[in-house]
């Protein structure tokens, strides 16, 4: 994911409908992309850029030891979300540093006992690359694909796991479908089958209930942009009991246990866990607040357009997250006439390649339709009336660019697409 | 992704979008690119029976600068032979809509679909004379 339309030089005036004020600012949908920070996680930061701005990892004055409080508080935060000992909880510079330290670090370490690896072909971008990094280095990975709702087959997975596999990474949540993955039977299976399991946690800390212990969890990403708190920081979680070592990436003054070193970013890391305790307060009641905003916006598209599908399963999908293929009408055209929300699309047109979205390859959406699609996120700061507003938006586009789409028009003539020999170009 | 203001124009106001029926002696469609590649143009000429560009029509599934690129190429066959009209060339709508280097595909396929239009009109006016 992918375009993001920047696009507003042209307020047309006859496109705001009688009665409805566009926004100031484009509203945002795209809470899986990033969010706003809580103005309450600003706060508690704040303090640690001016006033306590000493180094953690001083010892010899109040500077370095309250830096280290505030360092120690957030570590706290961090682990209590998940059901972890701070002990286990490592500070990073996001989700993308730590999926590359658990699975570079992990599979480096254990090499001469196994070498082989099992993820999903839906994972994030930096757990593939990493994989195939890996893979360069001579390590075995099985890249498993999903079933039609975004999610792993269980069975299949088991017949993947062999007395080599030192580590499956599966994610919790997948950041453009939104879909849940059974964490807990999958840290079940992994634990039977002698294997690590690492889930990349971005799209899911503060979203959905985890527990490192009831799901048998080795080891977790996170990230504190995704949580409403800052950019440039994110934590892994590293299972002490049974233990489980890693070769760090980086190197240096041996901090956060030798597993990564560097002077830790006091405020990020204050602000990552201020993040974590509003989200654990709070999820409960955010879950059913987004649910109710993000049925109340399906209700209303599959009301008033046909031929709109919902990728990803619905049941098993955090509350914040739609991914819907309006047929008939290319994405990236569609969000520059929604130009008063900021959603991604699945379509990916800008890249050279013209490839649509590899997620929505996996799960069987044919190339076609995932040039359609679009990613419509729901957070924290999300309001009923923007809800609406977007509702209104795209059923007034989507309905002008199918009455210019020749795919739209041979539908309507009952013409069979798929009979019609394309030339590719 | 920036888009230039003209093809914001053309997008927001896009000029000729229609069908003629298909079927009509004085009438040639071309129907390019593929929804799999996320880009289908039908570009439609009704042609004098001295072989001039009367009227044309366009419907597209694609990007903005798809949609400008076919509206663009309407814009600037109607009035021309059919002769004329053949020499319009890519880079020329490329030029004109300031595509960047992703989007010149775009202007390819329009083009395209103007030669597609053209052929197709022609097909249709040998077979006749063939009668």
């Amino acid at each position: 994911m992918t375009t993001q339309a920047r696009v507003r030089e042209t307020p047309e005036k006859k496109d705001a409908a009688p009665g409805r004020n566009r926004p100031e600012r484009p509203i945002y949908l795209d809470y899986q992309a990033t969010t706003p920070m809580d103005p309450r996680v600003l706060e508690a930061m704040i303090p640690y850029f001016t006033t306590k701005f000493g180094n953690p990892h001083s010892r010899s004055h109040v500077y370095g030891w309250e830096a280290e409080e505030g360092v120690e508080k957030a570590r706290a935060q961090v682990a209590h979300i998940i059901g972890a000992d701070e002990r286990e909880v490592i500070f990073t510079s996001g989700a993308t540093e730590s999926n590359n330290l658990a699975l570079k670090g992990v599979a480096h370490f254990y090499k001469d006992k196994k070498n082989h690896l099992v993820t999903l072909v839906t994972e994030h971008k930096c757990v593939l690359d990493s994989m195939r990094h890996l893979q360069e280095e001579g390590f075995e990975v099985t890249y498993l694909p999903v079933k039609q709702d975004g999610l792993v087959d269980l069975a299949e997975l088991e017949k993947a796991i062999t007395d080599k596999t030192v580590l499956v990474s599966i994610m919790a949540v997948n950041n453009e479908i939104g879909v849940i993955q059974p964490l807990a039977e999958i840290g079940r299976l992994c634990r039977k089958k002698g294997a690590f399991f690492h889930t990349d946690c971005a799209q899911a800390v503060g979203k959905i209930p985890l527990d490192v212990e009831a799901m048998n969890i080795d080891l977790m990403s996170i990230s504190g942009h995704k949580i409403y708190g800052p950019k440039g920081i994110g934590a892994l979680y590293v299972r002490r009991r049974p233990r489980i070592r890693l070769q760090a990436l980086i190197t240096g003054g041996g901090q956060e246990r030798g597993m990564r070193s560097g002077t830790l970013p006091t405020p990020l890391c204050v602000g990552l866990g201020e993040a974590c305790a509003i989200a654990e307060h709070e999820m409960g009641e955010e879950a059913k607040r987004l649910t109710r905003l993000r049925d109340r916006f399906y209700a209303q598209i599959k009301e008033k357009l046909p031929e709109v599908y919902l990728n990803g399963s619905l049941e098993s999908r955090i509350p914040g997250n739609l991914n819907l293929s309006f047929a008939y009408v290319e994405g990236e055209s569609l969000i520059l006439g929604i130009n008063d929300l900021s959603v991604s699309s699945g379509s990916a047109c800008t890249s050279a390649s013209l490839e649509p979205s590899y997620v929505l390859r996996a799960l069987g959406v044919d190339e076609a339709m995932a040039h359609t699609s679009l990613r419509i996120g729901f957070g924290r700061f999300t309001t009923e009336e923007e809800v609406d507003y977007a509702v209104q938006d795209i059923v007034e586009h989507v309905t002008k660019l199918r009455d210019m789409s020749p795919l739209w028009e041979m539908f309507q003539d009952g013409v069979d697409l798929k009979s019609i020999k394309w030339a590719a170009h | 992704m920036a888009y230039s203001e003209k093809v914001i124009d053309h997008y927001n106001n896009p000029r000729n979008v229609g069908s003629f029926d298909k079927g009509a002696d004085d009438v040639g469609t071309g129907l390019v690119g593929a929804p799999a590649c996320g880009d289908v143009m039908k570009l439609q000429i009704k042609v004098s029976a001295d072989g001039v560009i009367q009227d044309a029509k366009f419907k597209t599934f694609g990007c903005g600068s798809a949609i400008a690129s076919s509206s663009l190429a309407t814009e600037w066959i109607k009035g021309k032979s059919l002769n004329e009209a053949e020499t319009i060339k890519n880079t020329e709508i490329a030029r004109h809509l300031a595509l960047p280097p992703v989007k010149i595909h775009c202007s390819v396929l329009a083009e395209d679909a103007i030669k597609a239009a053209i052929a197709d009109y022609r097909a249709k006016t040998t077979a006749k004379v063939a009668e």
